[in-house]
């Protein structure tokens, strides 16, 4: 299957030419397939939010290509803008961008920049309220107004209205309770299922991207070292641990076990998995140190 | 991007410019400005280029930098230099074009202009370059203390100055980012009429504004939280001291002055 979005060769440099130069990324080649819900994990400062700033077109490459079904997005300058709007990217804390009046204007900002009549307008904001979970008594309140949890979850709306095909998102649980993460990322499932979208998600959360991605790419020092399912890269544990990463807590367990001599498979990554390995291991009367 | 405005920004470094007292730089900057203004010829032109090209050389701050930053005053450089070529009539007459006429004082007069701006930008810049803007608070606040006396809230400046400079590089990091968010929905800022760009702004001075608002407000909570009260009895965790250094270096800018009103009076040279 040909990648919906892939970058060849992506290089950034920021501040070229002065004391702070700094290479954030270093001939990065990623692919995004279509459909597909990719994990990115990385430790701060590895270069995630660089990377997809460069796959909606709004850093330009210090070197490479970025392509968007396999045309690239730096081509002129209207397939630049176009590609803002088909690869959706919400930003990390994005409750920092609300600016309108209402929720509703809010909401709307990006699908009236795509210049659509009123009709279509109205329709996505709604749906698009609906995806996030919002009511539409919301829809009238001043987006100030409300919680830290709903205010997010308004600017992910703004961004799922423009009905991208790729949807980017940075780190959207970062700084919410528990409830508050479960819903935002049930949100982002719901979209991902009703419109087949293809789904980026930054997240420092290894149970998360364990449960929910199909594929997850390793940043670490503005290169891509490591990259497939869930189950290959967390089988890497001692490489992701070099990069100041980790497993996720199951797979930490199960790796612990197999350290202490017990016959189990240490890229175990799920609830149900390790349910059946442990019932496997006492089935077969294995001893317990 | 934004980022790139050199507008008093500070390159970090362990140099001796780096390492000298701020009020040493202060002051050496004012007493260079003094010598620049007095300084009359070429030898005493030569003696304050001499200066500064060592300690352009000894911060390793690197010529090309504070070239760029003349970049800005260019016209201005270019403005003053034809003036003074052209209305200068002493010295004897090199060339004469209608009522346009260039002499040896003329020349010699845009020449001194010219390299008196010029040194004049890179001997400021050289000390913005050099302290970082906090410590160049600090120093100003030392400096200006007999000031107290007469009731200037100098203290207060001050802090104002510091915090002010201190969310300068934040508010600019947070302009880039919300403009990135916006431009992610669609929005606009480069092309379309004026109208058409102030009204682009309202999606990015709006959260601006109420992000300003909310750091301010957290920062005088912290602030409060730590008990500060105004800069009566409060003590400093870097306290500012002369070295033998600052005393060697101001002394040298001290002969400099003196050499130029000695040169002023007595070399036609
Ligand atoms: N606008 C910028 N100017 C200069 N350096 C930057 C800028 N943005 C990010 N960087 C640097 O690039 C590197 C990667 O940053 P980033 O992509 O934000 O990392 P991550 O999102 O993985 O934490 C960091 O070292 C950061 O300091
Ligand atoms: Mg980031």
């Amino acid at each position: 299957m040909d990648p919906i979005l892939e970058t060849k060769d992506l290089c950034c440099t920021y501040s070229i030419g002065t004391p702070f130069e700094h290479v954030a990324l270093d001939h990065v080649n990623f692919q995004a397939y279509p459909g597909e819900y990719l994990g990115i994990i990385g430790h701060t400062g590895s270069g995630k939010s660089t990377l997809i700033q460069h796959l909606n077109g709004l850093l330009k490459p210090t070197g490479g290509q970025v392509l968007l079904h396999g045309k690239d997005i730096w081509a002129d300058s209207k397939t630049t803008r176009q590609t803002r709007f088909k690869v959706g990217l919400v930003f990390q804390y994005p409750e920092y961008q609300l600016f309108e009046e209402t929720v509703y204007k809010d909401i709307a900002f990006g699908p009236k920049n795509m210049k659509l009549d009123q009709d279509e307008i109205d329709r996505r904001v709604h749906q698009a309220a609906y995806f996030v979970g919002l009511t539409d008594d919301m829809l009238d309140k001043s987006p100030f107004e409300l919680s830290g949890g709903q205010k997010r979850r308004v600017a992910i709306a703004g961004v799922i209205a423009m009905e991208p095909e790729v949807l980017i998102l940075d780190e959207p649980t970062a700084g919410l309770d528990p409830q508050g993460r479960e819903a935002i990322l049930g949100n982002i499932q719901a979209f991902h299922d009703a419109r087949n979208a293809t789904i980026i998600v930054v997240s420092h959360s290894m149970e998360d991207m364990a449960r929910l991605a199909d594929r997850i790419v390793v940043i670490n020092d503005g290169k891509i070292p490591l990259e497939g399912t869930p189950r290959q890269v967390f089988a890497q544990g001692d490489q992701l641990r070099d990069m100041g990463l980790n497993t996720p807590q199951l797979t930490q367990v199960f790796h612990r076990l197999r350290e202490m001599g017990l016959p189990v498979d240490d890229s175990v990554y799920t609830m149900e998995e390790a349910k059946a390995a442990l019932l496997a291991l006492y089935r077969k009367g294995g001893q317990v140190c | 991007m934004l980022k790139d405005i050199t507008l008093g920004q500070y390159f970090p470094g362990d140099s001796l410019v780096h390492r000298l007292d701020p009020r040493t730089k202060l002051i050496c900057v004012v007493l260079y400005i003094v010598a620049l203004f007095t300084a009359k010829g070429f030898l005493a032109y030569g003696l304050v280029f001499l200066l500064l090209a060592t300690a352009v050389k000894v911060s390793g701050v690197g010529a090309k930098a504070l070239l760029r930053g003349m970049r800005p005053v260019l016209f201005i450089l270019i403005f003053t230099g034809i003036l003074n070529l052209f209305y200068t009539t002493t010295g004897t007459v090199l060339v004469k074009v209608g009522f346009l006429q260039i002499t040896t004082g003329g020349l010699a007069n845009a020449f001194f202009m010219v390299v008196r701006i010029m040194m004049l930008i890179s001997g400021t810049f050289l000390m913005t370059y050099t302290t970082s803007p906090i410590s160049l608070t600090d120093g100003l606040e030392m400096l200006l203390n007999p000031l107290k006396k007469l009731k200037v809230p100098v203290h207060d400046l001050a802090m104002m100055m510091s915090i002010a400079l201190r969310f300068i590089p934040t508010l600019i990091e947070e302009t880039d980012k919300i403009m990135s968010a916006q431009k992610a929905r669609g929005a606009d800022f480069e092309s379309g009429s004026v109208i058409d760009k102030a009204k682009a702004m309202v999606p990015l001075m709006v959260p601006l504004f109420v992000s300003a608002f909310r750091r301010a407000d957290e920062l005088a909570t912290a602030m409060e939280c730590r008990c500060y009260h105004g800069g009566e009895g409060r003590t400093r965790l870097h306290q500012l001291h002369y070295t033998r250094n600052d005393w060697l270096v101001m002394g040298l800018f001290g002969v400099l002055v003196a050499a130029m009103f000695v040169l002023r009076r007595f070399s036609s040279f």
